[in-house]
C-alpha cells in the first residue's frame, strides 16, 4: 500500500478541528488527523504539545469541546472508550494492562470473559486466542501460558492482542517500545509491520524518532496544542522533524564541548580492569569531559557502568579514583568515594516510585552520609538547578513525568556532590525538551568540574554530548575516537570491524 | 538471533510442582513421618481415631479458610473472623432455642447477619477506601465489644436434630467434614470457572488493570468480603452443633483468623493477591490439623507445637517466593 495511493480512498478515521480544554487551558487547538488503513501515522512533539490528549480524545477516554470525529465518513461521539472500542478504535497503553499470574487467554478476554450455560467458555476462548495469534502470525506463544513467563516483548504482543480483541480496525499505541529492550524493538517492529500489511490503521505515539523513521508512513507534529505539519515520512528528515517539534536544528539542542586546551586532573583510572563480564578495560576519565561509551547492546558497556559503581564490581586490575588506588567492592563504597551512578532502568533501580520528590533526592545522601550531612544541603536550589517540575517537594515521583522523573535521579545523585557520574542510557523515555535540560545539566556538571561518564544507544546523542567516544566490542574496549566522529566510525569499531580488518 | 535462546527454559516437571501440588505432597510426606513416629511410640496415626480427628479440626478450619482465600486472593485480609464466629454461633443457638422447628429460620437468620458484616466490610474497604487490615480489625473490635458486654459465657441451646450434623458420620468420616469438601468443591468451582472468580482473581493480580479491562472491581471485593462472612458464619453453626450452644469466644480461643491466614498462605495463595486457590487452602488446613493430631500422638508440649506451626509456615512461604522469583 503505497503512501501516494493512500489519498484515493477514504480515511478510516478522520478528526476535524479538535478542540479541547482542561480547566480553562487549551491543551488542542484546532487539529486535523486522518488514519488510513494500513498506515502507521506517527504521532510527535514535545510533552505538553498535546500528543496523548488527542489519542485520548480518539480513544473516548476524552470528549472533545470542539470539533468532529468520523468512522468510515460517519459523524461519531465516543462517551467512552467501550463506545470507542464499538467503533473498532482501540489503546495500546504504554505500561502493560497485564495480569502476570494468568494466562495469555484469560487476559485478553479479561472482564469480557465467553460465557456457556453459566462457565465461562474456556475452549471458546483460548481457541479464539489461538486464532488472534495465528492471524497476526505470532506462533510461538500459547494461549494457556501464564503471561509472567513471557519475554516482554512477547508480553507486549499479548496487549496488542488484547486491544485487537475487539475487533479492532485502529490502534493507538503509546510508547510501545518503553518497556523493551534493543534487540526486542526489532520484534516490534515486525508485528507493526505485520499489523499494517492486514489493513489496521495505526496511531504511532513515540519519542525516538529513529522509530518514527523506521516505522511511519507519515508524521503528524504537534506543538503547544497546534498542528505544526503532517507530512509524508520519506519527505522529511530528522533535522528538519526536530525543527518542527522544538522549533530549532538537532545540533542546537547540545551544548558546547569543553575547551579541549584545559583537561582536568584524571579523577578515575581503569588499568586493565575486568570481572565475569568485560576484560582489560583501559580508561582514563578527567574533571570537566564528557567521555561516551558506545557500543552494541550486550557490548558491556553497562557491565563496565555497573563495575565502577560497585554494582558488580571489577575482580580484576586497579581501579583508581582521583590518583589513589581503590577497591570498590560495593556501591556503598563508591558513593563514598565520590562516584555516581545513574542506572538505564529509571523506575526499577532509580526511584522509589510511591515516595516524595524530597525522599528521593536525599536517598543516597541520607543513605551513604548520615542524617547529619544533610545541614548543609540546600535541596531547594538542587531541585531548581535540575529545574524539576513538581507541584511541591511532597509529591509521589510516580506522578512525575518521565522527563521530571529522571531530574530527580540526577538531583538524588548531585546531592552528595560527586566527583565521577556515570550516567547509563539518561534520555531513554524522555522528550526533546526534557532531554535538552538533560543535555545542559550534564555539560554545566563538567564544567563544574566532575568527570563524566555517559552511556547512550542513541548514536547522535553520545556524538553531540562527548568530548571522547570510546567503543566497546564484545566486553573489551575496542577503540576510542575524539570528539565528534562519524556515526560509520562509531559502528565500525562497535560491530567488530575495524578489528578484523587489522 | 540468539534472544530466543537466551530465554531461560525451564524443566518440564516444575510445570507441575505448583504450590497446590506440593502442599499435597507436603501432606503426604507428613503423614507418612507422622505415622512413623507415631508407630514409633506404638500408637497410629491413621486408625480410625486419627482420620476423625485430623477431619474433625479440618471442618471448622476449612470453612473460615475457604471464605478467606476468596479475601486474600483479592489482595486483602479478613481479620474480623474469629469474633464473627462467636457471634454466629450464639445468633443460631440462641434462634433454635431447643427447638428443631427453629432450625432453618435460625440458620437464615445467621447466614444473612454474617452476609452483613462481610458488607459492612467491603464497602468499609471499597468506598471508605480503609485499609483491609484496619477495617475487619476494627470490625472484630466492635464485635468484641459487643460480645463482651452481653455474654459472659455459652447461650442458647441446639436441639439434638442438629447437634448430629456436627457428630453423625460415616466410618470415620465426619458428614460435617464432607460437607465442609462440598462447600469447598463449589468454591473451586466458583473461583475457575465462573467470571466472577476470574474478576477475583483479576482484581487481586493489579486493579488498576482490573479497572482499566471493564470490570466493577468494588462490586468484586465487596462479594469477596460477603462470601468470607458467610463460611465464617457456617464455622459459626457447625462448632454450635459441636458444643450444644452458642459461645462467644469459640472463634477466638481457636484463634481461627490468624490460621485461617496461615491455612491459605501455606496452601500457596499469595498474600498480596491474585494466584492461589482453594485446593492448597484445604491442603493447607489439612497439614495444619495433621500437626496438631501428631504432636497429640506424640504428647509434645503446646509451646513446642506451636513452634513447630510457625516455622513450617515460614518455610513453605520462602519455598513459594524462591520458586516464583525462578519463574
Amino acid at each position: 500500500m503505497s503512501v501516494t495511493g493512500l489519498t484515493d480512498e477514504a480515511p478510516v478515521v478522520r478528526l476535524r478541528g479538535i478542540g479541547k480544554q482542561f480547566v480553562g487551558n487549551p491543551v488542542l487547538r484546532d487539529v486535523d488527523l486522518d488514519l488510513y488503513a494500513g498506515e502507521v501515522h506517527a504521532l510527535v512533539g514535545e510533552n505538553g504539545a498535546g500528543k496523548s490528549t488527542l489519542m485520548k480524545i480518539l480513544a473516548g477516554v476524552h470528549q472533545p469541546d470542539s470539533g468532529v470525529i468520523e468512522v468510515d465518513g460517519r459523524e461519531m461521539s465516543f462517551a467512552s472508550p467501550r463506545a470507542a472500542q464499538a467503533a473498532g478504535i482501540s489503546i495500546v497503553h504504554q505500561e502493560f494492562n497485564l495480569l502476570g499470574d494468568r494466562s495469555v487467554a484469560e487476559n485478553i478476554y479479561l472482564g469480557r470473559e465467553p460465557v456457556r450455560r453459566g462457565q465461562v467458555d474456556r475452549k471458546r476462548m483460548e481457541a479464539d486466542t489461538a486464532g488472534l495469534l495465528d492471524w497476526l502470525g505470532e506462533r510461538g506463544i500459547s494461549p494457556r501460558t501464564l503471561v509472567r513467563r513471557l519475554p516482554v516483548a512477547q508480553q507486549q504482543v499479548v496487549e496488542i492482542v488484547k486491544a485487537l480483541s475487539t475487533d479492532a480496525r485502529v490502534l493507538a499505541m503509546d510508547e510501545p517500545t518503553a518497556a523493551l529492550a534493543d534487540h526486542e524493538v526489532e520484534l516490534l517492529y515486525d508485528l507493526v509491520r505485520r499489523l499494517r500489511e492486514r489493513g489496521i490503521a495505526i496511531l504511532y505515539v513515540s519519542h525516538r524518532l529513529r522509530e518514527v523513521f523506521d516505522l511511519s508512513q507519515r508524521i503528524t507534529v504537534l506543538k503547544d496544542g497546534e498542528l505544526v505539519t503532517c507530512r509524508p515520512t520519506r519527505e522529511l528528515t530528522s533535522d528538519q522533524l526536530v525543527r518542527h517539534m522544538v522549533g530549532r536544528p538537532l545540533e542546537a539542542l547540545f551544548p558546547d564541548r569543553a575547551d579541549p586546551e584545559a583537561p582536568g586532573e584524571v579523577q578515575l583510572a581503569l588499568r586493565g580492569a575486568g570481572n565475569e563480564r568485560v576484560h582489560d578495560i583501559d580508561l582514563e576519565l578527567r574533571a570537566g569531559e564528557i567521555v561516551g561509551l558506545a557500543g552494541l547492546q550486550g557490548a558491556g558497556r553497562s557491565a563496565v557502568a555497573r563495575a565502577i559503581s560497585g554494582v558488580q564490581p571489577f575482580t580484576e586490575g586497579t581501579v583508581e579514583l582521583g590518583g589513589a588506588a581503590v577497591r570498590i567492592r560495593s556501591p556503598r563504597t563508591a558513593v563514598r568515594r565520590g562516584v555516581a551512578y545513574v542506572t538505564e532502568d529509571r523506575k526499577g533501580e532509580g526511584l522509589a516510585l510511591r515516595q516524595s520528590v524530597r525522599d528521593n533526592a536525599l536517598l543516597v545522601r541520607r543513605a551513604a552520609f548520615g542524617r547529619r550531612s544533610l545541614g548543609r544541603l540546600d535541596l531547594a536550589a538542587l531541585l531548581r538547578s535540575v529545574t524539576v517540575l513538581a507541584r511541591s517537594e511532597d509529591q509521589e515521583v510516580r506522578r512525575l513525568s518521565g522527563g521530571n522523573q529522571q531530574k530527580v535521579v540526577l538531583a538524588k545523585w548531585l546531592a552528595v556532590e560527586p566527583k565521577v557520574l556515570v550516567v547509563d542510557e539518561p534520555t531513554r523515555g524522555i522528550d526533546v525538551g526534557a532531554k535538552q535540560t538533560v543535555y545542559e545539566l550534564l555539560r554545566g556538571l563538567a564544567r563544574e568540574g566532575v568527570a563524566i561518564l555517559m552511556i547512550s544507544s542513541e548514536l547522535p546523542e553520545l556524538i553531540g554530548m562527548s568530548d571522547r567516544v570510546i567503543v566497546m566490542h564484545d566486553g573489551r574496549i575496542a577503540g576510542a575516537l575524539p570528539a565528534g566522529p562519524s556515526e560509520e566510525a562509531v559502528m565500525a569499531l562497535a560491530t567488530g570491524h575495524e578489528l578484523e580488518a587489522a | 538471533m540468539s534472544a530466543a535462546t537466551l530465554v531461560r527454559t525451564r524443566p518440564q516437571w516444575t510445570r507441575f510442582a505448583t504450590p497446590a501440588v506440593s502442599v499435597y505432597v507436603a501432606l503426604v510426606l507428613l503423614l507418612v513421618v507422622g505415622s512413623v513416629l507415631v508407630g514409633a511410640r506404638g500408637g497410629m496415626l491413621l486408625d480410625q481415631g486419627g482420620i476423625l480427628n485430623i477431619l474433625t479440626r479440618s471442618t471448622a478450619l476449612g470453612l473460615v479458610a475457604i471464605g478467606q482465600t476468596m479475601v486474600i486472593l483479592t489482595g486483602k485480609l479478613d481479620l474480623s473472623v474469629a469474633y464473627l464466629i462467636g457471634l454466629c454461633s450464639l445468633i443460631g443457638a440462641e434462634t433454635m432455642a431447643g427447638d428443631p422447628g427453629m432450625i432453618l429460620p435460625a440458620v437464615l437468620l445467621t447466614l444473612a447477619c454474617a452476609a452483613g458484616v462481610g458488607l459492612v466490610n467491603g464497602l468499609v474497604v471499597t468506598k471508605l477506601k480503609v485499609n483491609a487490615f484496619i477495617a475487619t480489625l476494627g470490625m472484630a473490635l466492635i464485635i468484641r465489644g459487643y460480645l463482651e458486654n452481653a455474654y459472659t459465657g455459652p447461650a442458647g441451646e441446639v436441639p439434638r436434630v442438629f447437634q448430629h450434623l456436627g457428630y453423625d458420620r460415616i466410618g470415620p468420616v465426619p458428614i460435617s467434614a464432607l460437607l465442609m469438601l462440598a462447600l469447598a468443591a463449589l468454591a473451586w468451582w466458583f473461583l475457575t470457572r465462573t467470571r466472577g472468580g476470574y474478576h477475583l482473581y483479576a482484581v487481586g493480580g493489579d486493579e488498576e488493570v482490573a479497572r482499566f479491562s471493564g470490570i466493577r472491581t468494588d462490586r468484586v471485593v465487596v462479594l469477596a468480603h460477603v462470601l468470607c462472612s458467610v463460611a465464617a458464619g457456617l464455622a459459626g453453626l457447625f462448632l454450635a452443633s459441636r458444643l450444644g450452644s452458642g459461645a462467644p469466644w469459640v472463634g477466638t480461643d481457636a484463634g481461627y483468623d490468624l490460621e485461617s491466614i496461615a491455612a491459605v498462605v501455606l496452601g500457596g495463595t499469595l498474600l498480596a493477591g491474585g494466584r492461589g486457590g482453594v485446593a492448597g487452602t484445604i491442603g493447607g488446613v489439612l497439614i495444619l490439623a495433621t500437626l496438631d493430631t501428631t504432636f497429640d500422638d506424640l504428647g509434645v508440649t503446646p509451646f513446642f507445637k506451636d513452634v513447630v506451626r510457625g516455622a513450617v509456615l515460614i518455610a513453605a512461604v520462602a519455598l513459594y517466593a524462591r520458586r516464583r522469583g525462578l519463574r
